[in-house]
């Protein structure tokens, strides 16, 4: 059973992969910095490395967010499920999440329906999660406006071919920066959830550091996911909510990269997504004359807010189920009712398919990724 | 406390610093870079040959060293910043 969790936890990372391969590569992609293959192949390959670099947030998911005591692996099995779902239907509608705070929803979820509310350590949980849930994309709006209008102040006697050309190369360093900081932070959070199962099993101690198979298991995965790139969540960063030049990309990433890496120091598992989405929309402040698509924007900030809780729902319902129908069992009932439901996803995802020859088509107003009507050669 | 006052304010500084700064300063190199005759902007005053040329290196010397200066600060302080990420992320295991 212990295999099942760790299993699926390696899932949600690689779904974890996809989701945000956005968060570092839209903005070159979008400015044709970067190819869209090659841009998340780089991406991969620096979130391999990332995961290894920093444990402090594998830390505060293991030990400050719920009483070990009381979890067990079909809790985590089921909080699991809650974040997988969520990640998946988010993709489908091409809505940049945070699977942060889906796993972290998940898990609250299945462990507030285990054991109640007592279990959680509030606490830890709004200090650590929520409020830098809160902060970080209006930290991240505001130094990437700056950084953005700084950029263009500094280069406006360069004409416009050298400068495109000089901030796209800047721009492949700002992004492969964002997927280093993101590997700390995000494959950290999966490692933490199994080291929480290690701790629930009776493998480890509580409190004790992730063991080196689940640092590289958990790397392997989220590289892999990115690899395949979520190339809905792409486009909606890339072209959904600011027109960008490679200027704006440049700044937003290093505004994202920057702000991810010093939070992942202090331990606090942030969103990426909100991290990355914020310096976006900065850099639409920033630069006059740039359109914000604040509907999209609006849009976004709705499936957010729904994130937590409704991530939550789901790993509830999953440990329910499982503790009613008991044991190993009820884990792998939860399991098979996951892997159908995202085979089913993954079908409806085919009808309007968005991967890289069209993930830069023009954006025809639309929100959901299936607009690009005809592929256009990107 | 709920809300860690003094890492929050950390962050917003070093994150204004390393990134709007550190962009800053690359872009700072770029415009030294872009001193002298070849990137066609001081050439010809009213000529649009000039707007579509993407060359960065103007040829100007002075330009050039400011340039890499530049991006050798960028450089390392993006290491810098690495290595401490990394340093700060394996405190020393209690035995």
């Amino acid at each position: 059973m212990l295999v099942l969790v760790v299993i699926t936890a390696l899932c949600f990372d690689f779904t974890n992969g996809f989701h945000d391969t956005g968060n570092a590569m839209a903005t070159s992609i979008a400015t044709g910095a970067l190819g869209p293959r090659t841009a998340v192949a780089i991406s991969g390959v620096l979130n391999f490395v990332g995961a290894f670099l920093s444990l402090a947030v594998a830390a505060t998911i293991a030990n400050g967010l719920v009483d070990t005591k009381v979890v067990t692996l079909t809790v985590v099995a089921a909080g699991l499920a809650g974040g997988i779902i969520w990640n998946l239907v988010t993709w489908l509608f091409g809505i940049p999440s945070s699977s942060s705070h889906a796993l972290i929803g998940g898990v609250i979820g299945s462990v507030i329906a285990a054991s109640g509310g007592s279990a959680v350590l509030w606490k830890g949980l709004v200090s650590k999660v929520v409020l830098p849930a809160v902060f970080s994309p209006i930290i991240a709006a505001l130094v990437a406006a700056v950084g953005t209008y700084l950029l263009y102040r500094i280069s406006r006697s360069m004409t416009e071919g050298a400068r495109k050309h000089g901030f796209r190369i800047g721009q492949i360093g700002s992004a492969c920066m964002v997927s280093l900081a993101h590997g700390t932070n995000d494959a950290q959070k999966t490692m933490g959830v199994i080291t929480l199962a290690l701790i629930a099993n009776g493998t480890l101690a509580a409190k004790s550091n992730a063991p080196i198979w689940v640092i590289v298991c958990c790397a392997i995965a989220i590289s892999l996911g990115t690899y395949i790139g979520g190339w809905r969540v792409i486009r909606t960063l890339g072209k959904g909510l600011v027109e960008i030049e490679s200027p704006q990309g440049m700044a937003a990433e290093s505004a994202s990269a920057a702000i991810i890496l010093l939070s992942s120091s202090f331990g606090y598992s942030l969103s990426t997504t909100h991290v990355a989405t914020g310096s976006i929309i900065g850099t639409g402040l920033g630069k006059k004359g740039a359109e914000v698509r604040w509907n999209v924007a609006g849009r976004m900030a709705t499936a957010w807010i729904f994130t937590l809780p409704s991530a939550a729902l789901v790993g509830a319902g999953a440990e329910a189920l499982a503790h009613g129908i008991g044991g190993t069992l009820g884990v792998v009932v939860d399991l098979i009712l996951l892997a159908a439901l995202a085979g089913f996803i993954y079908y409806r995802s085919r009808g309007s398919k968005v991967d890289h020859n069209n993930v830069n088509a023009e954006w025809t107003g639309g929100v959901a990724p299936s607009e690009p009507a005809e592929p256009v050669a990107a | 406390m709920w809300i860690n006052l003094s890492a929050l304010w950390k962050i917003v500084v070093f994150g204004l610093i390393a990134g709007a700064g550190l962009p800053a300063i690359f872009a700072g190199g770029l415009y030294a870079l872009s001193w002298g005759p070849r990137t066609g902007k001081l050439a010809t005053a009213g000529a649009d040959a000039g707007d579509d040329s993407d060359v960065l290196v103007g040829g100007n010397v002075l330009g050039m060293v400011l340039a890499a200066i530049a991006f050798l600060i960028v450089l390392a302080a993006i290491g810098w910043g690495i290595y401490e990420v990394y340093q700060i992320g394996h405190p020393p295991v209690k035995k």
